[in-house]
């Protein structure tokens, strides 16, 4: 392929991206399921893994482990090394300015719950205002509904058109003096609008007020410049970034973490401990209480390093040219609705059928091997804005093929045939 | 094709289509509205009892087609029974689903075997069972639609 000579094409062609070189590295990718190919389009819920971060989960299991910034032992010193290393990683994959800016979480729920209970606890009071998006998943609304109930204050939501794009045009509208925070997701999971944030984010700090991103969809698909979006926080898991479960980032502006209260008490988020008085860490580690996931932390900075090689730019290339070779098939089947059309998008197709429910779509496209999303999505208000209970969304990664496109047109159709 | 769609058999996919009891009743002496939040399915249950025993029952609601002809066989299957026989078709029912039933005994199941394979597809489970629940809820509630408030 042309893209073997990168050193010819890189003047004026883009490089070919060559997926079955990409899905060569996923062990899973090989697995039948119903006798069928795995054709694997829940990416939006959780991406799978490559073999060199599965490796690197192994070694490090087998010749590194012990609990980190405690004993004076070679394994200690390596796991804590290790686990420092890959904090460094995150804090380049996202160009974040500085290292003690970016902390571990579980993930992104646990990482907007930091926010809430450390910014919003001590900074957003009876009154005040927060603004919100009707975009947000669930994990970005439930918190600060608890906020709002606990303290009084209130929240307000930005709009979105019938394409499920942000009505922007309503945003500054929303502010006032006791605007207090702002929080949106960069990608929608439910519809894979890209918001304008960066545009968002300018007009907000034109009035004072932070902004919280939450990127679990974003940070996957495209490259993300924390300094260039001008975000105070950006939340995102590494499960859906081809890492493990349980770990995620928040990365927040140094001076805005310092102001913050801790969201966890525990060990190693103190400096030094009495009954009369407790001295807390300093960031990072004020808000990383308790043994961290460790192996999760190391194998989440391999799989932004394994990411980083295929190069962000390369991956949100081709796997727009699999959204757009989608959306002509699923537009062209007769009876499927296509809901989120946003101009500008990640490659999720969130659709329903004409007179078949979500779910009967899910467990016959299992049937054919292809594992696709039923449901709301945790991401109701989208739901009720578009008058459907329910959608059936399949997510790309960048290791799916245009073949998979092929095959899930012919799950709906097969699917059709079984209700006509 | 139908082979691997097991659940998906022409029953119940007729049910589905063309649902029998659909609608609402006028004057239901019990009623009940059942909810998966979990997926959105969402039923209404109605029924008449008159000397204890099912005179009249009706369906209507939003929900998938595994849900959908279930609601619909379950009001073809107890209608003209007595409560007391509604709710053991109902333990079994649900024994089935949830692949509990035992074999070796006799049975009422009857067509509604056609709801067996739901067994292993335990997110699927909710959805054929959710009628049968409404049901009882109905059978709970108290005389009159109008005093229910």
């Amino acid at each position: 392929m042309n893209a073997r000579h990168p050193e010819m094409a890189s003047v004026a062609l883009a490089p070919v991206f060559e997926v079955e070189r990409v899905r060569a590295d996923f062990p899973i990718l090989q697995i039948e399921v119903e006798g069928k190919p795995l054709v694997y389009l829940d990416n939006a819920a959780s991406s799978q893994m490559p073999q060199q971060v599965i490796d690197r989960l192994a070694r490090y299991q087998t010749t590194e482990h012990a609990n980190i910034h405690r004993a004076v032992h070679t394994l200690s010193e390596r796991a804590t090394a290790a686990y420092e290393e890959a904090r460094v990683k995150l804090q380049r994959f996202i160009n974040a300015p500085d290292e003690r800016e970016v902390i571990f979480t579980s993930g992104t729920t646990d990482a907007i719950n930091l926010v809430m209970h450390g910014y919003g606890r001590k900074f957003i009071k009876s009154g005040d205002e927060i603004i919100l998006t009707t975009l947000e998943h669930h994990s970005n609304i439930v918190p600060w509904q608890m906020l709002a109930e606990e303290t009084g204050a209130i929240i307000r939501v930005l709009p979105i058109n019938d394409a499920g794009e942000l009505c922007l045009d309503q945003f500054e509208s929303l502010f006032n003096a006791r605007t207090k925070l702002v929080g949106v997701s960069h990608v929608s999971n439910a519809l894979g609008s890209i918001n304008p944030i960066k545009q968002m984010i300018a007009l907000a700090h034109r009035h004072g007020v932070p902004v919280l991103v939450d990127g679990a969809q974003a940070a996957p698909h495209m490259p993300v410049d924390v300094q260039d979006l001008g975000c105070d926080f950006y939340a995102f898991s590494g499960h859906k970034l081809c890492g493990p479960t349980g770990i995620g980032v928040l990365y927040g502006k140094a001076a805005l973490l310092e102001k913050m209260q801790p969201f966890k008490g525990g060990g190693d988020m103190i400096l030094s401990v009495s009954f009369e008085k407790t001295v807390y860490n300093t960031i990072p580690y004020k808000f990383e209480a308790g043994t961290p996931p460790i192996a999760a932390a190391i194998g989440l900075g391999a799989a932004v390093d394994y990411l980083s090689a295929i190069g962000m730019d390369n991956i949100a290339r081709y796997e727009h040219t699999l959204l757009q070779y989608a959306t002509g098939q699923l537009s062209a089947l007769p009876g499927l609705r296509l809901i989120g059309t946003a101009h500008n998008k990640a490659a999720v197709l969130s659709f329903t059928l004409d007179g078949i429910h979500p779910h009967d779509v899910g467990t016959l496209l299992n049937q054919e091997g292809i594992a696709v999303r039923t449901g709301h999505h945790c991401a109701q208000p989208v739901m009720m804005r578009f008058k459907v209970s329910a959608t059936t969304r399949a997510s790309f990664a960048f290791y799916n093929s245009m073949a998979e496109v092929d095959a899930l047109v012919a799950g709906i159709r097969s699917v059709q045939k079984v209700f006509a | 094709m139908a082979d691997h769609k097991a659940l998906y058999q022409e029953v119940i996919l007729d049910h589905n289509k063309k649902p029998r009891n659909y609608g609402t009743l006028e004057h239901p002496t019990h009623h009940a509205e059942g909810h998966n939040p979990l997926c959105g399915d969402h039923l209404s249950v109605a029924l008449q009892l008159q000397n204890e025993t099912i005179d009249k029952i009706a369906f209507c609601g939003d929900s998938c087609a595994i849900c959908k002809a279930s609601a619909s066989m379950m009001t073809a299957a107890v209608k003209g029974k007595t409560r007391a026989q509604a709710q053991a078709l109902t333990q079994e029912f649900l024994a089935m689903a949830t692949g509990k039933l035992d074999q070796s005994q006799p049975n009422q199941i009857g067509r509604l075997a056609v709801f067996a394979g739901v067994r292993d597809l335990p997110t699927r489970v909710k959805c054929a069972i959710l009628p049968w629940h409404t049901l009882q809820a109905a059978f709970n509630s108290q005389r009159t639609a109008s005093t229910e408030v």
